[in-house]
């Protein structure tokens, strides 16, 4: 099936099976590998992306359902105050093993234009559908909430 | 885990949805938001030769209010209904059932029709549709339907839809003078199913001049997750309807719900702690319900 997506601002064709997950098609066809496909069932976030600006798992969504959306992965988040939070999380300090990154990193860009003011408890229930199994996550609600603050300052 | 080989369709209208549909035959499967069926096709539980997306049928997104009832499109997300206008107040227990599904990307994606399709004993929103006497239109190349939702669920994973007709629209009864509601859902973490899920939904009404009496006239109670499917309890219902809402009350219907309930025991609770959850949630959600009709 002929499809077309906005991907990181650039329309982009694909030829894909109809049973092929989005995530597999972006990471196969599209480049990107940030995208990962990790536990299979539709559980651990790491294939997080944004459709048309909200986080969505890109394993739980066909490619061709897709067809004529804005997808945004973590290599096309913008400049503002999305990329003064989302740099905290480059931090091997932070997120040591990586895996969750880019899924954290689109979470917190879509959080943060969506409630530039959240909360901690606000930025904990948004990254409830990402898990990471290195840190507890403290330490990185304590870096979104200090670059929100930041970033708005 | 890849789905098998399938074919695609995305209609806009309903009725080239409808000959989709009836061209596909049994082997066809209407696809939504996808959150419980493309994990299933992953995992070749379902293997449908043909999906049939109705995302982009027109018409089908959106809360609305037609007085006094709410109207919901089957097609509505998750999210949107913590983000509507329309679920305040007196419909504020739809923003409770619905910040407690699954995680914000499924909330993204997820939409109300398909869950309530889907028929998963452990989701949320049947047991709160129930509780609140929902009603769900369905639409076949025969015509359309209404059905109330205590009809529309037959059992695990079955409702009364026919392989050829679509889920539209869902509707909420709004007659009563104050209405509330709760959801009260206990789960191990983030993401999984309710071990235990009590939907309640109370209206009330002042009755008296001289002096005010608040009398419940509507009441749901429904469970999630201690059965084979989601069920209300009408005998507990019957209890309450009629009557003065009180705490010695609302424990009364708990028991007789508790009393009713036979759980199994899992990896996610034994019978007998899942039947004192679901004692003090009955009676928590009732509180709460009472505490914030509008």
């Amino acid at each position: 099936m002929k499809i077309s997506i906005e991907l990181d601002g650039s329309e982009t064709a694909f030829d894909v099976e109809p049973r092929t997950l989005l995530g597999q098609l972006l990471r196969d066809q599209g480049g990107v590998s940030g995208i990962r496909l990790d536990c299979e069932t539709s559980t651990c976030g790491a294939c997080t992306v944004l459709l048309d600006g909200e986080p969505i798992k890109s394993c739980a969504m066909l490619g061709v359902m897709a067809d004529g959306e804005r997808i945004t992965t973590a290599a096309g988040l913008g400049s503002g105050p999305e990329a003064v939070v989302t740099s905290v999380l480059d931090s091997d300090d932070l997120l040591p093993c990586g895996e969750c990154r880019q899924a954290m990193q689109l979470v917190a860009a879509a959080l943060v234009r969506a409630q530039p003011q959240a909360t901690r408890a606000e930025i904990a229930r948004a990254l409830s559908g990402t898990i990471c199994r290195c840190t507890g996550y403290q330490t990185v609600v304590d870096a979104i909430k200090t670059a929100i603050d930041g970033a708005r300052a | 885990l890849y789905p098998a080989a399938l074919d695609y369709v995305a209609p806009t209208s309903v009725a080239s949805a409808l000959s989709a549909l009836v061209d596909g035959g049994e082997d066809a499967k209407i696809i939504s938001g996808g959150q419980s069926l493309i994990p299933l096709l992953r995992l070749r539980f379902a293997a449908p030769s043909v999906l049939v997306d109705v995302r982009r049928l027109p018409g089908m997104r959106g809360i609305s209010v037609d007085a006094p009832d709410l109207v919901i499109g089957a097609l509505t997300r998750h999210a949107d209904v913590l983000s509507s206008p329309h679920t305040t107040g007196r419909w504020a227990f739809l923003r409770v059932a619905a910040s407690q599904i699954a995680d914000p990307q499924v909330r993204n994606l997820g939409t109300l029709g398909g869950a309530l399709a889907h028929a998963d004993p452990e989701g949320d929103w049947a047991s709160v549709m129930l509780s609140a006497s929902a009603e769900v239109t369905l639409v076949s190349p025969r015509g359309t339907r209404v059905v109330p939702v205590r009809e529309f669920l037959l059992g695990m994973f079955t409702t009364v839809l026919e392989p050829d007709e679509i889920l539209t629209t869902i509707r909420l009864p709004g007659k009563a003078q104050r209405l509330g509601g709760d959801y009260q859902k206990l789960s191990r973490r983030v993401g999984d199913f309710a071990s235990v899920g009590v939907a309640v939904v109370l209206g009330v009404r002042e009755r008296g001049l001289v002096r005010k009496q608040t009398v419940i006239e509507q009441a749901g109670i429904s469970l999630t997750a201690v059965g084979p499917i989601n069920t209300a309890v009408p005998v507990a219902e019957d209890l309450i309807i009629g009557e003065v809402p009180s705490t010695e009350l609302f424990k009364g219907a708990a028991e007789l719900v508790a009393r009713g309930l036979s759980p199994h025991d899992d990896a996610r609770g034994s019978a007998d702690y899942k039947r004192a959850v679901v004692r003090a949630y009955v009676v928590r959600g009732l509180q709460n319900a009472f505490r914030t009709a509008a």
